[in-house]
């Protein structure tokens, strides 16, 4: 291994081995024991163990479900996907918000308009230096609660209510013809990479560029709005009705839901914003000045020369960023929101009592997540390290 | 012809042309905000954008916090909308009839001098030790990490042998929770994370990898399932006369989720030591542990002290997670303040959040202009 640490005095190797050995004793003599005293104290408490009760009836109610699901009907096991379907929808709504946010900060940072930069600048430093419990906390109770009552509630264009319960917006429902405008999307996508391609290796052999981008705007939109008229726009919306105590269908988004992505999107945003200003600041002023030699505009100059390089400095931490959004939905639990802790760490550890299934369950997860993402980065890593002769 | 010969002709400058004044359009205020604010069309358009946004901002703010708040009263009727106060602003004597409470929790009245002097030692102890250029800092660090924790112990859980009778740790809240998860948190975490950094070095196959698997395991998972591990599972895995206490797990999940952290951090300090030192020290015929302590670690921590600070300007934040297990740090107590109905207004939950936001900004910005300072501090030191 680089830059092991050899030890100065050679022919202890008795005493090393005897060292792990008595190290490995000691950790399995701690788990062992702590095995014997859960074990002893699960039996004393009449706590079932093992995973048996992943198909026992669940028996409570998740305000969010993103597959079918009812108290009565479903197992502890469809609660579990149905907090982790929440806490990944959390997530991936969160990620791309951030990244919009944070990379529009991070380069109002680096802006040579002073107003501009020094708005972008106290940005960071408020929202990176207070909690993101305390802003979550802020924007769900002060904020979000603070909209009107039902009775008043605030009416939006096209059919919609905004209220202290919710966000209510048409539901979309498509008819079975729907199919056929996705598969004409679909095609669309794949004949916009075709000449996407197809364009690259032209340009690659007669050196000049070829412009593509109206027909490719046209390969995307054009497909799915044919596809649309041709089925008769088989797509109806379901309006919210206002009832007296209640808003009933329509799509409905909790304000547990809209806090917790605003609150992960505004604080993540700050860190982002770090780590673009740091991958940008990281390419040498002397690429930029050859680029302005060879003859590149300002806009091309961004687009081919700076980019790609601070790409290469931003990934790796933009990932851990992404990794930390991820790890941070777990906050939900503070205001309610069903994510994978709040109805599994939270319900059905409650319920169960099996304390040691269901945390290992969850970390689990987590583990898995991250785990997967090192190893993309690690692959990414690999693959975009500088070639050098 | 006289004339022109009379007319001396030169072409060379005896003397220095007069200096004139740049431009005042690119000098001086006119200049600083041509090229700064109104360089071009679009730029012109960004500035006054801004500009619209800070006023459609910042007085309303203004106006919430100072002009229009409400500074003492003894109840929610002086925060209420009336005649004369048509739209009350932030509710400052909310604030100051429960900061007692934000400080002490239910701390004991008669022994909330206790909590006082350990903060006042507290801050001794740190300023000793950020101090860069205080006398015999080797000193402060036996302080803080072996003096201060049991002095603490003693001032704050009570020892009712020598006159301080004891306070159960459920009557703790407030500032006091925040700051002694905060301090345990650094004071068990660095040693820890030491340790896990030249474990996951070692060149011992089973200390590396039980160095590795536990740095990876606890930087993969939130923090909030660390602290429900410690609560719900810590219990289970103690004998059952031994009853751990609620603060106590809690600190030790901070603790444990810390010293991860900081374990990467030793981490990089460790790679940024130059290969050299580590031959000079074997030269010296240094074994590992001298070698680590007196030539390695001294300079691997002192390049490292920035991210450090990072690393607790993280944990400082992070203590506010310890609400999810019921414990009353400051950030629980200003949600619980908030549900007194004797001061329940609109205004209310605002102006906790807003105390509690300048609480917390004031620490970590406070923190993190110090780690600027250290790190330029150091990069002017390694130019030399």
């Amino acid at each position: 291994m680089k830059g092991a640490i050899k030890p100065a005095r050679h022919g202890a190797q008795a005493w090393r081995i005897g060292l792990q050995v008595l190290l490995a004793a000691i950790i399995g003599g701690l788990i062992y024991g702590a095995f014997i005293n859960a074990a002893d104290n699960l039996a004393r408490a009449h706590i079932s163990s093992g995973f048996g009760f992943w198909n026992n009836s669940a028996g409570f109610d998740i305000s969010q479900t993103l597959i079918p699901y009812s108290a009565g009907m479903s197992t502890f096991g469809r609660a579990f996907w149905v907090g982790l379907l929440n806490t990944l929808l959390v997530a991936a709504l969160g990620i791309v918000l951030a990244t919009l946010l944070g990379f529009a900060i991070g380069i109002a940072r680096l802006s040579r308009n002073w107003l501009v930069a020094r708005l972008a600048g106290f940005y960071v430093e408020l929202i990176r230096n207070i909690p993101l419990l305390l802003q979550l906390l802020f924007w769900y109770n002060a904020v979000l609660k603070s909209l009107p009552e039902l009775r008043d509630s605030i009416v939006l264009p096209m059919g919609g209510f905004l209220n202290n319960r919710g966000l209510f917006l048409p539901r979309p429902v498509f008819a079975p013809d729907f199919s056929a405008v996705i598969a004409a999307l679909l095609v669309g996508i794949v004949a916009a990479i075709v000449l996407q391609v197809w364009a690259r290796r032209r340009r690659e052999r007669i050196g000049a560029p070829t412009a593509v981008g109206w027909r490719i705007a046209a390969l995307l939109v054009g497909p799915p709005l044919a596809a649309l008229a041709l089925a008769g726009f088989p797509v109806a919306f379901e309006l919210p009705r206002m009832s007296r105590f209640n808003v009933v269908g329509g799509l409905e988004i909790l304000p547990e839901f809209a806090a917790l992505v605003v609150a992960l999107s505004v604080y993540t945003a700050a860190f982002i914003a770090e780590v673009v200003r740091a991958g940008i600041l990281a390419v040498a002023v002397g690429q930029t000045e050859a680029a302005q030699a060879l003859g590149l505009r300002s806009g091309t100059t961004l687009r081919l020369i700076v980019v790609p390089q601070a790409m290469r400095v931003i990934v790796p931490p933009l990932t851990s960023q992404y990794l930390n959004l991820t790890k941070n939905s777990s906050l939900a639990v503070a205001i309610g929101y069903p994510d994978l802790v709040q109805v599994f760490a939270g319900s059905v550890l409650n319920i169960t009592g099996q304390a040691v299934e269901v945390i290992a369950i969850t970390m689990a997860v987590y583990l898995t997540i991250s785990l997967f993402t090192s190893l993309v980065m690690s692959l990414y890593g690999r693959m975009s390290a500088v070639v050098e002769r | 012809m006289a004339a022109i010969a009379d007319t001396p002709v030169l072409y060379v400058r005896t003397a220095p042309a007069e200096q004139l004044l740049p431009p005042p359009a690119s000098s001086g205020l006119i200049g600083w905000l041509r090229a700064n604010l109104f360089s071009s069309f679009g730029n012109t358009v960004l500035t006054l954008a801004c500009a619209a946004l800070i006023l459609w901002a910042v007085p309303p703010l203004l106006r919430f916090l100072f002009i229009d708040a409400v500074w003492s009263g003894p109840d929610r009727e002086v925060c209420l909308a009336s005649p004369a106060h048509p739209e009350p602003g932030a509710c400052w004597a909310f604030v100051r009839v429960w900061l007692s409470y934000f400080i002490y929790g239910f701390y004991p009245i008669p022994a909330r001098w206790r909590v006082d002097v350990f903060f006042a030692a507290l801050a001794f102890g740190i300023g000793w030790l950020a101090w860069l250029s205080a006398p015999r800092r080797d000193l402060g660090a036996v302080y803080v990490f072996i003096v201060l924790p049991v002095l603490s112990v003693v001032l704050l859980y009570g020892f009712p042998a020598i006159g301080l009778p004891a306070v159960p740790t459920n009557l703790w809240g407030g500032v006091l929770v925040t700051i002694v998860v905060a301090t345990v948190g650094i004071v068990a975490s660095l040693p820890i994370g030491i340790l896990l950094a030249l474990g996951r070095r070692s060149e011992l196959p089973a200390v590396r990898w039980l160095a590795i698997g536990f740095i990876e395991f606890v930087r993969g998972v939130p923090l909030i399932t660390v602290l429900f591990m410690a609560s719900v599972m810590l219990p289970l895995f103690v004998p059952q006369q031994i009853e751990p206490d609620k603060l106590l797990r809690a600190l030790i999940g901070v603790a444990l989720f810390a010293s991860a952290y900081m374990a990467e951090v030793v981490r990089g300090g460790l790679a940024a030591v130059p290969r050299g030192q580590y031959e000079a020290a074997r030269a010296l015929a240094l074994t590992y542990w001298p070698m680590m302590g007196l030539v390695i670690l001294p300079q691997a921590l002192r390049v490292t002290l920035p991210n450090i600070v990072n690393t607790f300007i993280g944990l400082f934040k992070d203590t506010t997670l310890v609400f999810v297990i019921g414990i009353f740090d400051f950030l629980r107590t200003i949600e619980a303040a908030r549900g007194d109905p004797k001061w329940a207004t609109p205004v209310t939950a605002t102006t906790g959040y807003a105390f509690a936001a300048l609480f917390y900004f004031v620490f970590c910005y406070g923190m993190s202009r110090y780690a600027r300072s250290v790190e330029a501090r150091l990069s002017r030191s390694d130019r030399r």
